[in-house]
């Protein structure tokens, strides 16, 4: 644990107190730097915190729940001690269907063809995915170096790929550039199957179930979850927040000096070096090194300006496609939401309106002219079941992603607002009959609003899209997809980067990783 | 005011013609014309022997035309310019002129151009090729404004010993105190028209810019004062063996734009084009700064350099060898003519490490077909600074009265 | 019953990539025999009379793709090929206006300029980029694909080489491609242009013929395929087969012929024979049997295995790979006589851009939601078209005065969710294309005389291609390279020895090219131990 120094100055500066923020900062002092982290809101947590959307209603603001946050990585943290607790671990998925019983999501649940297929895939799936996690906790390689060490993931990811055997390997490299929605009807019989399990490809990505890549944003989750353990989907207790504050004391107790309500205005170059930043007040602080997980158009563009940056990496930079297309609806309810044809239980768990594949595609037509879905697909939770300190005695909360809900919508957000609420608490009373009567109080988050508060470019969730060609070497740019940047002194470590987004952390634990090798 | 367009459209007539179209028809005796940045230009007008000889000895109007020009304004314009160019535009003083190039961000040459600073915040880049494109994506975060002005301004270069006193007794008063590089704002006939030092020929002269309404008036009246001191039209042919003399390199001719290439390793840095001088490393970041830097540390590989060869024979698209047995290959000629001037076999050429060292001693492979025979000629050449013909009198000012 | 000994190859359909393995083949020595089940050969690249004297490239209707070093190694011309390429292109607007492309660098400029000036400089960016790409990609036309799950010498040279072609890109450019791999056309053009109709124009042959729409990542590399081609060392031109497309297999087969091969026609087989595990013959469907120890099957994967082959023959996984493999018929097709040339008054009097390929569309959207008709089970409302009318560049193809109109659509689904294709459909499916052609041409429907209305269903039952896909199967991510067409199985043998495919089905895929055909031939003759 090191202090910071006499002129004022720290080795490292990490700009956001979002997750992967709060997570770098930590093992940057773990690792013996002098942190600070300048977070523009009051609060910390980024989008990952939980917010009072009405008086005395508490909700995660974005992600709902944990799947792919590495054990080790909350093992390495000591979260545990940290004070971090779940509100609910290995959590079911239920797959909501109109006038009729709602479709549980697992080989014990489902009609003999389709649990057997189910066993076959999920196994195949899981081993696959068992294959790329360790790449999550990699720095992705460099093409062209002459280093081994920048080469390693590579040839380590080939290596674990050969040791699937032929068959998986093949299966492998078939399916990475596939569809999701050719490999479940490869699959499967049951439409409302076919569908829930689409949706995990389709979740906070600019694709529908037959977009060519969406198995590998499939695959990329099941990577993230083989990586997480067997915790499986996980409620914080007290929300996303929850975490973020044992992120925090984490931070805290590693001596990090965090400062909230300080946004950067800028950063600064000496010497052909990031040399600091300087806050909205005016105030300027140095540093060794800037460590940024804002997104990488705010990084690039706006904190640090184009004109450090030579012309075709900032044209890659804006090539960066970064437009959100999902919203986050929030209820506040004076009871517990009725879920016809549910299991009981199945309410404390994930509950997906996706009833087909044809059904989240068409949903998906829309964002594509900035419309938009009629029939929006959802991943709802109730997650005062589970934690009910999160609403005043007797009340829920209802938190649902919402899609699609294009950044850019056409006629704008502001006059549509509301009637796209409308629609999306419409929908899931279609499977809750009397919701509307027991809502108190209701929040859309759209792309914008999310812009707008967490100061993410675009709105979107993880930073840019999750698409092939902005994955792993190439994310989030070609040149800045090592955490480094092409100015020496300045990282990413946000979740423009490899691995992207969700709650992982793991960009922020890579990045340290990098910011320690360069200075050591 | 636009240029008019030719009454054909587009798809039947894609050249456009220059505002000195039917003066230059005029006097197009061999009728040989090249297309120039999607304009009809003169290649020859008599002959190019004649004409070269105009510019070393007298006076030469060149229609520069279609020589594509951008306004570049805007608050961030300067600082715009020393992001896009090599070079410091800070020390860039109001009215006057810099060679320039800019490069990609690997640090290899896109174009090069010259750079005029019309006032604090205003500047006009005119180059070979469009650039549009890339102008653009380097203003992403710069409050500046970008505008090709190509088909506003009608040019002329007027060059050769003669070059001042022909502006002079054409009314340009004051012409003789303007310096290299600068830029003077004149009157003639009423029409306004700035005029900068510089040209393509390593001679004394100017480049003349003008309203397009204006232009024939101007060139009447150079044509007039310029009689009695040997003015003459030229074309192309005879520009570019000046510009050989001078040692200038021509755009897809001694390098190929990084925008453009498609093989790898065929892209160019200052370095290796011998343009290390135009490298300002101290003004503060510009595109493709980082890896310019690397290969100063590094070192480069090769170097565009002049050779003086053996024999009279040009040593057109000749390979470069470091012995006469034509083993090794370690370059080839881009530029080559014989210099009626300086009485020398003049070439430019990318030659490898070491051997672009100066004075050494390279062999050029001239092909000759002497009566439908070809002849394959190994010829020694020395390696020598680019710049064959520099006279004294391109810098002087005022100059010389010829 | 045949003489066993009668036949060292039987080559099963005359499509375009079985005539050029047989002429392989034949010109080592080989006896080759080619079957065809229709009357004619060709496959989908056909001349075909069906109205009075007019000639219809009813199927395929372009020609670029096919390899020069076949149509030199097979001495094509000598046989009758000419390629006549386009003088330019169009696409035509709903608004009235065009975008033309012409082959003078600054007449295109200036017509780009029309639409946006930032595009009209954009647009070398985006040909070097694409140029860039087709480089980087046409030496691995006419190389068998390795398998990367192999430790075979061969496969790891050949995984080495690729290594080795990609590394030699530099890194920029490395990425660069990646990312031109797994691109959407609509995402990689947003990257280069501005205007509306000028990503429009360009992204077109980014859906010819796929079931991909041009916002579906994978679209890029469905562009960059239409573009490796070339005519006379220009890259990416297209052009006319003279006399249709029917000449391109004239040729062939005229090759084949001089090489001692032979083809039957109205020859349909019914099976391929497998005898102790190995090629055997084949039967035809009057029970013919033809006895001969190679079996190349130009047929599709799905038809060579499922229609042609019994399953007890083939391992179960392999199978369920075969059915698994996508070709979906995505692409209709008119061909229509004309009693003259059809006016088309966005186009200037007198401009080249109509002796080309003219496109109806205005924007990515408007292609993008005619992409989600398709996926909807329904012909596009508002189809994506590509016609040209070859006749007023080649003589051959109409009477004097007459011209004869080719029609690609793009969508046209094989199968429509309110039931069968019907002759009503067929009509309606017409009807939709041409009304969207006369928006644009007031004399249009008046000079038609004749129409032959082609749905993906019509092309499968006459050509044999499953459910009409022009490819043999989709251009996508898990069916290019090793992946073609079943992972394991891209080196164009099967796992019966002696059988092999030489379909598009195989690498690198459709369109006129030759290429898979050539490419099977090799590995044909690697595996007889013959030089080639």
């Amino acid at each position: 644990m090191a202090a910071a120094d006499a002129g004022g100055g720290f080795d490292c500066i990490v700009i956001g107190g979002g997750h992967n923020g709060l997570v770098c900062a930590t093992l940057l002092a773990r690792g013996g730097r002098s942190v600070a982290l300048f977070e523009a809101n009051d609060l910390l947590g980024g989008a990952a915190a939980t917010r009072e959307f009405a008086a005395g209603f508490r909700v995660s603001a974005c992600a709902h729940l944990l799947h792919s946050m590495p054990a080790a990585l909350q093992r390495e943290l000591r979260l545990q001690s940290y004070g971090f607790a779940t509100a609910a671990t290995g959590m079911a998925s239920t797959a909501l269907v109109a006038d009729g019983a709602a479709l549980a999501i697992g080989a014990a649940d489902l009609a003999a063809a389709d649990a057997a297929a189910y066993a076959r895939y999920d196994a195949r799936m899981r081993r696959l995915a068992a294959a790329l996690a360790p790449m999550l906790s990699r720095a992705p390689p460099r093409l062209g170096t002459r280093r081994w060490s920048e080469l390693a993931p590579l040839l380590e990811l080939g290596w674990r790929v050969r040791r699937l055997g032929a068959r998986d390997m093949r299966e492998l490299l078939r399916i990475a550039g596939m569809n999701v929605y050719d490999l479940l009807e490869e699959n499967f019989e049951s439409a409302a199957l076919k569908g829930a399990l689409a949706l995990d490809a389709v979740l906070g990505a600019n694709l529908g179930p037959r977009s060519p890549g969406s198995v590998l944003t499939l695959l990329h989750r099941l990577a993230g979850e083989c990586a997480a353990g067997a915790a499986g989907l996980t409620q914080p207790l007290g929300g996303m927040g929850g975490l973020c504050d044992a992120l925090a004391r984490a931070a805290r107790a590693a001596g990090v000096t965090i400062r909230t309500s300080s946004p950067v205005a800028r950063i600064e170059v000496e010497a052909d070096r990031a040399s600091g930043v300087v806050l909205e007040g005016g105030e300027r602080i140095a540093a060794g090194a800037v460590i940024s997980s804002a997104d990488p158009k705010t990084t690039f563009l706006h904190l640090l300006g184009a004109r450090h940056l030579d012309a075709g990496f900032v044209r890659r930079v804006t090539h960066f496609r970064s437009r959100g297309l999902a919203a986050k609806l929030h209820l506040a309810l004076d009871r517990a939401p009725q879920f016809t044809g549910l299991i009981p239980g199945r309410e404390a768990g994930r509950l997906l309106i996706a009833p087909s594949l044809q059904y989240i595609e068409r949903a998906y037509n829309h964002a594509k002219y900035g419309e938009y879905s009629q029939a929006p697909v959802m991943e709802i939770t109730v997650p005062t079941i589970n934690d009910p300190g999160l609403a005043p005695a007797g009340g829920h909360v209802l938190s649902a992603i919402v899609q699609y809900a294009p950044y850019s919508l056409k006629g704008g957000w502001e006059l549509q607002r509301g009637g796209f609420a409308d629609l999306a608490i419409d929908t899931i009373a279609r499977y809750a009959p009397g919701l509307r009567r027991s809502i108190v109080a209701s929040e859309l988050l759209s792309p914008p609003d999310l812009e707008r508060e967490f100061r993410i470019s675009g709105g979107h969730w993880h930073h840019g899209d999750m698409a092939l060609d902005q994955f792993w070497m190439v994310r989030p740019v070609p040149g800045a997809a090592q955490y480094r940047t092409p100015l020496d002194g300045l990282f990413l470590c946000g979740a423009g980067c490899h691995p992207g987004g969700g709650v992982v952390g793991a960009a922020g634990r890579n990045a340290a990783r990098q910011v320690l090798q360069q200075a050591a | 005011m636009p240029i008019t367009e030719a009454a054909a459209p587009h798809y039947q007539q894609p050249l456009l013609r220059t505002p000195f179209h039917a003066r230059a028809r005029a006097l197009c005796e061999v009728d040989s014309y090249i297309p120039w940045a999607g304009y009809s230009t003169v290649d020859v007008f008599t002959s190019v022997e004649h004409e070269y000889f105009a510019i070393r000895n007298a006076a030469t109007l060149y229609d520069l035309t279609p020589m594509v020009k951008y306004r570049i304004a805007g608050a961030d314009a300067p600082d715009y310019l020393n992001r896009l160019v090599t070079r410091d535009i800070g020390k860039l003083g109001r009215d006057r002129v810099a060679y320039c190039v800019w490069c990609n961000d690997a640090g290899h040459i896109i174009d090069d151009g010259t750079v005029f600073r019309l006032g604090d915040t205003e500047f006009r880049l005119c180059t070979a090729m469009r650039q549009i494109d890339w102008l653009m994506a380097s203003a992403v975060g710069f409050d500046v404004t970008i505008e090709e002005v190509t088909d506003r301004i009608a040019a002329l270069a007027l060059q050769g010993p003669t070059s001042c006193a022909v502006l002079k007794a054409a009314g340009f008063e004051g012409i003789e105190r303007l310096k290299p590089f600068e830029i003077g704002r004149f009157a003639v006939g009423g029409a306004p028209i700035t005029v900068s030092r510089t040209g393509f020929t390593g001679d004394l002269g100017y480049e003349l810019w003008m309203e397009p309404a204006a232009a024939e008036t101007i060139w009447d009246a150079l044509m007039s004062s310029g009689r009695s001191r040997g003015i003459r039209a030229i074309g192309s042919q005879a520009l570019n063996v000046a510009r050989i003399e001078a040692g200038f390199i021509s755009p897809n001719v001694d390098f190929v734009s990084a925008e453009h290439s498609l093989r790898v390793g065929r892209d160019r840095s200052p370095f290796e084009l011998g343009l290390a001088w135009l490298l300002d490393f101290d003004k503060g970041h510009f595109t493709g700064r980082r890896a310019l830097l690397a290969e100063r540390r590094r070192g480069h590989r090769r170097r565009l350099v002049g050779l003086d060869v053996a024999g009279s024979k040009a040593a057109h698209n000749a390979l470069v060898y470091c012995t006469r047995s034509g083993k090794r290959e370690i370059g080839s000629v881009s530029s080559a003519v014989w210099s009626p001037t300086c009485k020398r076999n003049i070439a430019l050429a990318m030659v490898d490490a070491p051997y672009f060292a100066m004075g050494s001693t390279v062999w050029v492979e001239i092909y000759l077909n002497r009566e439908l025979v070809w002849e394959r000629r190994m010829m020694q050449a020395r390696v020598v600074e680019r710049a064959f013909f520099a006279p004294v009198r391109r810098r002087s000012t005022p100059p010389a009265d010829y | 019953m045949a003489r066993p000994e009668e036949h060292d190859a039987i080559v099963v359909g005359a499509g375009h990539n079985g005539l050029v393995a047989a002429c392989y083949l034949a010109r080592t020595g080989l006896k080759v025999l080619v079957l065809e089940r229709n009357a004619y050969i060709g496959g989908a690249a056909v001349s075909r009379r069906l109205y009075r004297d007019f000639t219809y490239s009813n199927c395929s209707y372009v020609c670029s793709l096919l390899r020069p070093e076949i149509i030199r190694a097979l001495e094509l011309p000598r046989f009758g090929l000419q390629i006549i390429p386009y003088e330019g292109g169009c696409t035509l607007m709903g608004n009235g206006d065009h975008l033309a492309i012409y082959e003078n660098h600054d007449a295109l400029r200036r017509e780009i300029a029309r639409h946006s000036k930032r595009d009209a400089e954009a647009y070398e960016r985006y040909s070097r980029d694409v140029m860039r790409q087709c480089k980087f990609i046409k030496p691995l036309l006419m190389r068998t694909p390795p398998d990367p799950a192999s430790f075979r010498p061969r496969d790891i040279r050949e995984l080495l080489f690729l290594a080795r072609r990609f590394h030699g890109l530099g890194e920029e450019r490395m990425y660069d491609t990646l990312r031109f791999w797994t691109m959407s056309a609509a995402d990689f053009l947003d990257e280069y242009f501005e205007s509306e109709i000028v990503k429009a124009h360009f992204a077109g042959s980014s859906i010819i013929g796929t079931a991909l729409g041009p916002r579906s990542p994978g679209s890029a590399y469905v562009l960059l395929h239409h573009y490796m081609g070339d005519i006379d060392d220009t890259v990416g031109a297209w052009g006319f087969a003279r006399g249709g497309m029917g000449a391109v297999s004239n040729a062939l087969g005229a090759s084949l012929q001089a090489s001692g091969g032979s083809i039957r026609s109205s020859a349909a087989v019914a099976r391929i024979l497998v005898r102790g595990g190995r090629a055997g013959g084949v039967v035809l469907a009057d029970g013919e049997q033809i006895a001969a120890p190679l079996v190349i099957s130009n047929l599709d994967v799905r038809r060579t295995f499922l229609e042609t082959m019994s399953a007890e023959d083939l391992p179960d996984e392999f199978l369920r790979q075969v059915r698994n493999f996508k070709i979906r018929g995505s692409s209709g097709k008119l061909n229509i006589a004309l009693d003259g040339l059809p006016r088309f008054p966005a186009i200037p009097a007198g401009a080249p851009c109509s002796r080309g390929d003219m496109h109806v569309t205005d924007t990515l959207e408007m292609m993008e939601r005619a992409y989600d008709d398709w996926k909807e089970g329904r012909w596009s409302r508002a189809p994506y078209i590509d016609m040209l009318i070859p006749s007023q560049l080649d003589p051959t193809m109409a009477p004097d005065g007459k011209h004869y109109m080719s029609v690609f659509v793009q969508y046209c689904p094989y199968a429509l969710a309110d039931g069968a294709w019907t002759d009503a459909k067929r009509r309606q499916f017409g009807d939709t294309v041409i009304e969207t052609i006369a928006r644009h041409s007031p004399n249009f429907k008046d000079l038609i005389l004749h129409a032959e209305i082609r749905t993906p269903w019509d092309i499968e039952n006459e050509v044999g291609l499953t459910e009409g896909n022009i490819f043999q199967g989709e251009l996508t991510m898990d069916q290019l390279l090793f992946n073609r067409p079943i992972p394991g199985y891209a080196q164009y043998r099967t796992p019966v020895r002696g059988v092999y495919l030489c379909g598009s089905s195989t690498h690198p895929g459709g369109g006129v090219m030759g290429a898979p055909g050539a490419n099977a031939a090799r590995t044909v003759l690697e595996d007889l131990g013959r030089a080639h």
